[in-house]
């Protein structure tokens, strides 16, 4: 029998929350909703109290606060023991975190000192609690049961959207841990230099593949995307070229994303690519084939040259949307 | 002395195209030729890589399943190698997994310590990315995932960069540890002719329960903390629209005019 109760665990990233943690409390709202469970979340940041007033607002009804200045850095054992302690603490059944590189690693030390069942990228987490989640490069979906009378779940971003400031606060209650002598500490961190949109949380997308033909390809890439305010993407063919660096890969050896908009130019559509971007919202194919996946899979298509569609594209969107702010 | 690097490993499908079962509602898998996991690749050239820069290093590729990824492992340059197999692991999750490659770890670690373990960021097929990070927590030692570099290491510890999100984290780590790698990490070679012979010819102890200690029920489907009750292909997408126009011009216009009324920008 599974224990009662939905704990998010939301990890701070530089001080601040990622939004994906937004995502995680709509999960874990429609959860608590429908199985009339209470929804607690515990913030582990060197900034917890100031925090989890945020996450509070949002719909959880109670949210513990791990505050140490150690957690200025995330370590996978120190973080895991603090959620466990949580976890613990009032035996909750549903551990929700993010598809992250922290959630992931904090989700998997937290089913071994759980004993509990564990899925990752989940997309939709059913009211028996069984969880859909992408395997066989997205190829397929399969639905997991947990044997485990807790089961932890890393949730796939931008599958839920973001929970929005409410009028109802939930209660925030302190969580002193010391977190003693760790065998790894975080020694430093080396910002991303470029001043672009990360890939995992962007709602658009404009990537670029093998068709572009040359790393000058990528100009009117970054152009449309400059002027749409999304993020760049690339295939594989792309990155392992020398185009752009790996931080662009979308698909199944770079990002995962879920865009509201994927713009794919010259890209065909491997499913090696299609695994990290076919749940987008809507997608767009630039191409002049017009018989490859991409074209056939997308929500639009476009068939041409993609040196004499872009700066038409980039100037129209300059165009409508200045007017549209002006 | 040197360093005893062990690097997990996994035989995955060659192909991710399967079809599904029928009569089980599971992935076809049987008679897909099957290869050293894809993300493994970059583990096994660090492994190897690591164990060339100190004098009297040995790296050992450890998997549960198939032999095919040990003896591709062997053919990169990897030494040694275990092979957890026997009915009793079949249909294993995460879970089950890396508790049995704990035990083999932890078995290898009291014939010659142990000083690193690495793996490849996912695998090809179900593809949790978690066992490396699990197989830390059974054994209790610190881990770190995400890793694109190992900046220094030595017999007593190890530091190494973690790529985030948003930039590149230093995480200092007391050895022996487990690390889950990324692709950026390194650029593997290609197996040598030398390498291929050896591993063709290659023996390793193969290791069931028994062997790594533990009971059947912590093993395979029994042990599993979670069951894939059934799998589906995603619903194929509505068909889409698409843009004519006599010219670029006319279909660029005629593209943000629908973007725009979709209020997608």
């Amino acid at each position: 029998m599974a224990n009662k109760g939905i704990l998010i665990v939301a990890v701070s990233q530089r001080g601040a929350l990622p939004p994906v943690t937004f995502e995680l409390i709509t999960a874990g709202r429609r959860l608590a909703d429908a199985l009339k469970e209470p929804l607690a979340a515990v913030v582990i940041s060197e900034k917890a109290s100031a925090l989890a007033a945020d996450v509070a607002a949002r719909g959880v009804d109670k949210v513990f606060a791990a505050e140490h200045p150690s957690f200025v850095g995330f370590t996978e054992e120190t973080f895991a023991k603090v959620a466990a302690a949580v976890a613990a603490k009032e035996v909750y059944g549903k551990i929700l975190l993010a598809s992250n590189v922290a959630g992931r690693a904090l989700a998997a030390r937290l089913s071994v000192l759980l004993k509990a069942g564990l899925a990752t990228d989940v997309s939709e987490i059913r009211p028996d609690g069984k969880a859909l989640r992408p395997y066989f490069s997205g190829n397929l979906i399969s639905e997991v049961e947990f044997k485990t009378p807790v089961s932890v779940m890393t949730l796939g971003a931008m599958a839920f959207p973001r929970a929005e400031l409410g009028s109802s606060k939930g209660e925030i209650i302190p969580f002193p841990f010391d977190p003693g002598i760790s065998k790894s500490s975080f020694a430093a961190y080396a910002p991303e230099t470029s001043n672009e949109i990360d890939l995992g949380a962007a709602e658009k997308i404009v990537s670029g593949g093998r068709g572009l033909g040359s790393p000058e390809g990528f100009k009117p890439i970054f152009e449309l995307a400059h002027a749409m305010g999304a993020a760049v993407g690339a295939s594989r063919a792309a990155v392992d070229s020398g185009w752009v660096p790996y931080k662009h890969q979308v698909g199944l050896t770079g990002r995962s994303v879920r865009p509201k908009l994927y713009i794919a130019v010259g890209i065909s559509g491997q499913i090696q690519h299609l695994a990290g971007m076919s749940s987008s919202d809507t997608v767009v194919a630039i191409n002049t084939d017009k018989d490859c996946p991409m074209m056939q899979m997308a929500n639009i298509a476009v068939q041409g040259d993609y040196k004499e569609l872009l700066p038409l594209i980039t100037a129209e969107v300059k165009k409508r949307r200045g007017s549209a702010s002006a | 002395m040197g360093l005893h690097i062990v690097v997990c490993v996994k035989s995955t499908p060659a192909s991710t195209n399967v079809a599904i079962d029928p009569a089980t509602g599971q992935p076809k898998t049987t008679g897909v030729q099957s290869e050293l996991n894809p993300y493994d690749e970059f583990a096994v050239e660090e492994a190897v890589r690591l164990k060339e820069r100190s004098t009297g290093s040995t790296a050992t590729a450890v998997t549960v399943g198939s032999d095919v990824c040990l003896r591709e492992a062997i053919a990169r340059g990897v030494d040694d190698a275990v092979l957890i197999a026997g009915a009793e692991f079949e249909g294993g999750d995460g879970f089950a997994t890396s508790l049995a490659l704990s035990a083999a770890i932890k078995k290898l670690h009291a014939e010659k310590p142990v000083h690193l373990v690495l793996f490849g960021k996912n695998t090809s097929d179900t593809g949790t990315g978690v066992v490396g990070a699990q197989t830390a927590a059974w054994l209790d030692w610190p881990s770190a995932t995400a890793v694109m570099k190992i900046d220094a290491i030595d017999e007593i510890s190890a530091t190494v960069s973690r790529a985030m999100e948003d930039g590149t984290d230093q995480i200092k780590l007391t050895l022996p540890a487990c690390v889950s790698t990324v692709k950026e990490l390194n650029i593997p070679r290609l197996p040598s002719l030398k390498g291929k012979m050896a591993a063709k010819k290659a023996t390793f102890p193969k290791w069931g329960a028994t062997e790594l200690g533990l009971p059947p029920a912590q093993v395979g489907v029994a042990g599993s903390a979670t069951v894939v009750v059934k799998a589906t292909t995603p619903a194929p997408r509505a068909a889409g629209v698409k843009i004519e126009g006599a010219t670029a011009a006319e279909k660029a216009r005629k593209l943000v005019d629908i973007l725009i009324e979709r209020k997608l920008i």
